[in-house]
């Protein structure tokens, strides 16, 4: 099988590789936004009590 | 054994734990779904009706699954959540319906696309579609009942009561392709007997399901510690852990 045929789907490449990018694109953006969210929440809690105690 | 599962259920622990956990489950996940896209996207056969098309179901039946999976999920640990009063299963239902709902509206969109050329539509009103749809619809008012009220363990019970009363949809989604004749084919896999699908086609399926499952616990873990974290603020532990960084 050469690589314009794996690409090509046979005819259906429209559907297979749409319905694979979007796929690919929720899974990424679903694992990376919760990793940002909970880097954030520490950032802002060290933040946080690094003023409790007068900015050290 | 049972002092384990107490300790599991306290929340320094939780986190702690989870923290170890989640690179390792991420690698293993990566590499299953890594290899399931081989041997789904390559090593599998055309099918000899549909075509190269058909590879559609390496996505969208893992993702179907995981959709009734994690919900059953999500409201297991909602009543437990509700009767015992216990913080961590509170956190895993309301961190699971996220990850449920892309799940589920990933099977929709590839199921739509996988319907356009084998049925020449992209969506009917069958009973599968339908009762799936319903679904994506019960973890969005999940999602949303649970950011509309500002107190976490009042908005916890809210959504566990909703939850544990979605279930119904649970049996409806997995026998509607039985109950109701329509478009939307019988399983092909979860069935009683041999599943009526090649081996070299089933393997993938199932190493991606693995993937899809490990991909669920890593990312459920990760809401959980945010989550987990945002409730503990002003707790001892939270302070210690933010003062050793």
């Amino acid at each position: 099988m050469s690589l314009s045929e794996f690409f090509y789907m046979g005819g259906y490449a429209a559907y297979v590789w749409s319905a694979y990018g979007i796929w690919l694109v929720v899974m990424v953006f679903n694992a990376v936004l919760p990793v940002i969210k909970l880097r954030q929440t520490q950032a802002r809690l060290a933040r946080r009590r690094n003023g409790d105690r007068g900015g050290s | 054994m049972w002092t384990y599962f107490h300790r599991l259920g306290s929340a320094p622990h939780f986190y702690r734990f989870s923290g170890r956990l989640v690179p390792w489950l991420g690698w293993i996940c990566a590499g299953l779904i890594a290899a399931g896209l081989y041997g789904g996207l390559v090593l599998a056969p055309p099918d000899y009706q549909q075509g190269e098309s058909y590879r559609i179901i390496y996505i969208h039946v893992p993702s179907a699954w995981m959709s009734l999976f994690i919900y059953v999920v999500m409201a297991a640990a909602a009543a437990v959540g509700l009767i015992w009063r216990i913080k961590v299963a509170e956190i895993v239902a309301i961190s699971s319906a996220p990850v449920g709902a892309s799940f589920t509206f990933i099977a929709l969109v590839t199921g739509s696309l996988w319907g356009k050329p084998m049925w020449g539509t992209y969506w009917v009103w069958d009973a599968r579609l339908t009762s799936e749809l319903i679904l994506l619809f019960l973890y969005l008012g999940i999602i949303g009942l649970y950011t509309a009220i500002e107190d976490r363990r009042t908005a916890s019970r809210a959504i566990s009561v909703l939850a544990i009363v979605g279930v119904v949809n649970i049996p409806i989604i997995h026998y509607s392709v039985e109950w109701w004749n329509t478009l939307h084919q019988g399983p092909t896999v979860a069935k009683f007997g041999a599943p009526s699908i090649h081996l070299s086609m089933l393997l993938p399926l199932l190493v991606m399901a693995a993937g899809f499952k490990l991909y669920y616990l890593s990312v459920m873990l990760i809401h959980s510690r945010n989550e987990m974290l945002e409730r503990e603020r002003n707790s001892a532990w939270v302070r210690e852990l933010v003062d050793a960084r």
